[in-house]
């Protein structure tokens, strides 16, 4: 066959579809490997210069939802990437704008679904700045807030190092970081009802109090999943193979990292221990004993290391969270202000809802003006002074920040999430170009994007 | 707002806005707020004359109607006629309090160096003491109004700068004030100096006719998906972007989705024989 293709097959032949037979099929060069030489030779005889740019998602397993990578390949070698979102893109910030401030963490946790809690967390501590009531808030709501937001980290930190270990081929990895999560996943279940999209944080503090017996509880598995992260950290960190994937892969330095403003583990792998949780305490963080792990090779393996040794940190944290659960038996887990505080102490209900019996009991039989009060509070919501609020936690991906703007109404102006996810993810072309297109997995799972909170 | 301001809330709003009609006693506010110009004037302590010549205009949020907050249902309670403009904190005067004062003086400073004006630069400094005492507690803020015409050296200067050190962006939101005539686009820009342990808060302005804002990934490259998002939400142009596309809408969709004159859409929904309308038709209190 010469360089310009004939018409395929006689007209007449049998063909499922009509070969296309005009002008512009015509001038396709067509070409065919035969011959002697390498498919190198035959292959730069049939393309040349042109570039193989190959789509990996958005429905790739290992890019960990919908997120769609375009690389540009030379061989094996990743010349170009370029990261493309939206794809998971559901208005949730447009949305937030029509329900009260209350309602506002039902929507917002379900941004980043593998970190519900911090978005619940920041979402509200906003929301307590606007309403100035920052100072007001329980002791130990704030402590529960603070065990949910550690035990919520070494959940995530575990999909991260699970599914990272997955898409090498590492089932084992996965499984047991599973196993350790279902654990985690149990306790939240306990306090909230919920494995995710809890909507259990509230301004002012939390929605209810953590049930009875819960620490005993907490306690027992969180000795297990210290168990689990041993025999994680056994798993990985000292296999060969885990080794030479991970280890200078995926390098992004200090510079790098400030320029893009990469934050999280991805940023203290270089060897800034910056952290929100000692930069700028919330919660009382500051009150708690903790350290900010840092290593300083940049790679994919340190990000690895990192998580996991965060992963003891948040277990030291949740430990303390824990004592500090027990000191605190009976307090006020929300603010005393009845303008803003929904009913916190609720028990079960026949009808299997949160039901505060006595709250009922109170509006229902003897005052009137509680009745009202409670529902203006439920169904208007409390109005915000005008004003606008930032306030950023450390996320276990990085620095999720939440900009609260009110209009003194009692729905948010505009609340916009800058979710650490998202930001990390300009970091992908960087991370994975001159690389191996399998280097190009490893790198963005040291990243850890979650679809859900990049796109919103 | 003044820096006495000890507690805020709800019920201080609410007085806040009472302040804001008492100093605008006199004036055609309804007029002005029918036709959508706003009020403009200081917010504390004026003289009903002298608000037309304060340079710094109030950011004009709102413009309430009648009493409850309700505006579906008919007017039954005889405050109908009532109108309150709701405006955000006003610009805050010196001293600032905690570190404050410094950054603006050391960018004040070093914008002068570069031969900017840096009055015309800084439009107001708003300072957020979100119900603290003092401008050292955690959630006092500090934002910079800053004239989009000086957005890029203002950025530079606080990058760079060895005693600002705002090394960090934590990227851009857009908010979009309609009733903020030839301001209703703001960009906020999220700045952190991971040197002095210090947040800052910048935003810009720009008119719905011309929404043009200078590009600042040139200084900060992390703004750069942050912006096509402003973009994208808000239609707001970032000049001078390397690729200002759409982020998280289709290529080819119309229109800016957070923008407030872009409606929500839903549809009602039917359960158990009762049916909800969607979120946006549902009375709203504020």
């Amino acid at each position: 066959m010469t360089a310009t293709a004939e018409p395929r097959a006689g007209a007449g032949g049998p063909h499922a579809t009509r070969p296309i037979d005009d002008e512009t099929a015509r001038t396709i060069r067509g070409f065919e490997a035969y011959g002697d030489g390498d498919w190198d030779e035959i292959a730069r005889e049939a393309i040349g210069e042109e570039r193989i740019v190959v789509n990996m998602g958005p429905q790739h397993p290992s890019t960990h939802g919908v997120l769609r990578l375009m690389l540009e390949i030379d061989g094996e070698t990743v010349t170009e990437a370029r990261a493309g979102i939206g794809y998971l893109h559901t208005g949730i910030e447009k949305n937030m704008e029509f329900r009260t401030w209350t309602q506002g963490p039902t929507f917002c946790t379900r941004m980043d679904y593998v970190a519900p809690f911090f978005q619940e967390v920041a979402f509200c501590l906003a929301t307590e700045r606007l309403l100035g009531v920052t100072d007001d808030v329980p002791e130990r709501a704030s402590v529960i807030r603070v065990l949910m937001m550690e035990l919520n980290r070494i959940t995530s930190h575990l999909i991260c190092l699970g599914t990272g270990g997955n898409e090498m081929g590492a089932t084992t990895v996965m499984t047991v970081a599973f196993t350790a999560r279902e654990e985690i996943l149990r306790l939240f279940e306990a306090v909230t009802g919920l494995r995710m999209n809890h909507a259990y944080i509230r301004p002012g503090g939390v929605a209810l109090d953590v049930p009875e017996g819960f620490t005993t509880q907490a306690r027992d598995a969180l000795k297990k999943v210290r168990g689990y992260l041993k025999d994680l950290g056994d798993l990985m960190l000292a296999n060969p193979i885990f080794r030479s994937r991970l280890t200078d892969v995926g390098v992004l330095n200090l510079a790098g990292c400030m320029a893009l403003g990469v934050t999280g583990p991805v940023l203290r792998s270089t060897g800034l221990p910056y952290d929100v949780r000692k930069a700028a305490p919330y919660c009382g963080y500051e009150t708690y004993d903790f350290d900010v792990p840092v290593s300083k090779n940049a790679d994919c393996y340190d990000r690895a290391v990192l998580r996991l040794e965060e992963c003891y940190q948040s277990l030291g944290l949740a430990e303390q969270a824990l004592t500090r659960l027990d000191a605190s038996e009976g307090e006020p887990v929300i603010v005393a202000d009845k303008k803003i505080a929904w009913p916190a102490q609720l028990a079960i209900g026949s009808d299997g809802q949160g039901n505060s019996l006595e709250h009922i009991r109170k509006i229902m039989g003897t005052s009137m003006e509680s009745l009202i009060h409670h529902f203006k509070l439920v169904t208007e919501g409390f109005p915000v002074p005008a004003g606008q609020a930032w306030q950023t936690v450390e996320h276990p991906r990085g620095e999720l920040g939440v900009h609260a703007v009110s209009d003194g109404g009692t729905r948010p102006y505009r609340a916009h999430f800058r979710d650490p996810s998202f930001n990390n993810l300009q970091a992908t072309s960087v991370m994975c170009e001159g690389g191996q297109v399998a280097d190009v997995v490893v790198a963005v799972a040291s990243l850890d994007p979650v679809l859900g909170g990049v796109d919103r | 707002m003044s820096d006495e301001k000890d507690k805020v809330t709800p019920d201080k709003a609410t007085q806040d806005e009472a302040a804001l009609d008492k100093a605008a006693q006199g004036r055609a506010v309804q007029d002005k707020a029918a036709q959508g110009t706003g009020l403009s004037g200081s917010g504390a302590g004026g003289e009903p004359g002298d608000l037309e010549r304060v340079a710094s205009p109030l950011e004009v949020v709102e413009v309430r109607h009648g009493m409850f907050g309700a505006h579906d249902s008919g007017d039954t309670s005889g405050y109908g006629g009532l109108v309150r403009p709701v405006a955000l904190p006003g610009p805050s005067s010196r001293p600032y309090g905690s570190w404050f004062d410094r950054v603006v003086d050391v960018l004040t400073e070093v914008l002068r160096e570069e031969g900017v004006d840096a009055d015309a630069a800084i439009e107001k400094v708003v300072v957020d003491l979100h119900g603290a005492r003092a401008a050292d507690a955690p959630q006092a803020e500090l934002t910079l109004y800053v004239t989009r015409e000086h957005l890029l050296p203002v950025c530079q200067a606080l990058r760079d700068d060895q005693d600002l050190r705002f090394e960090l962006s934590l990227g851009v939101s857009g908010v979009h004030y309609p009733h903020e005539t030839g301001r209703e686009l703001h960009a906020v820009y999220h700045l952190v100096s991971v040197t002095h342990n210090r947040r800052l808060r910048l935003e810009v302005t720009a008119p719905d006719e011309d929404p043009h804002v200078p590009s600042t990934t040139s200084v900060y490259p992390a703004n750069d998906w942050h912006e096509r998002e402003t973009y994208d939400f808000f239609g707001i142009v970032f000049d001078g972007h390397p690729g200002l596309a759409r982020i998280e809408m289709p290529d080819d969709w119309e229109g800016h989705p957070q923008r407030k004159d872009y409606p929500l859409g839903g549809i009602p929904v039917e359960y158990k024989g009762a049916t909800v309308p969607p979120p946006d038709t549902r009375r709203a209190y504020s």
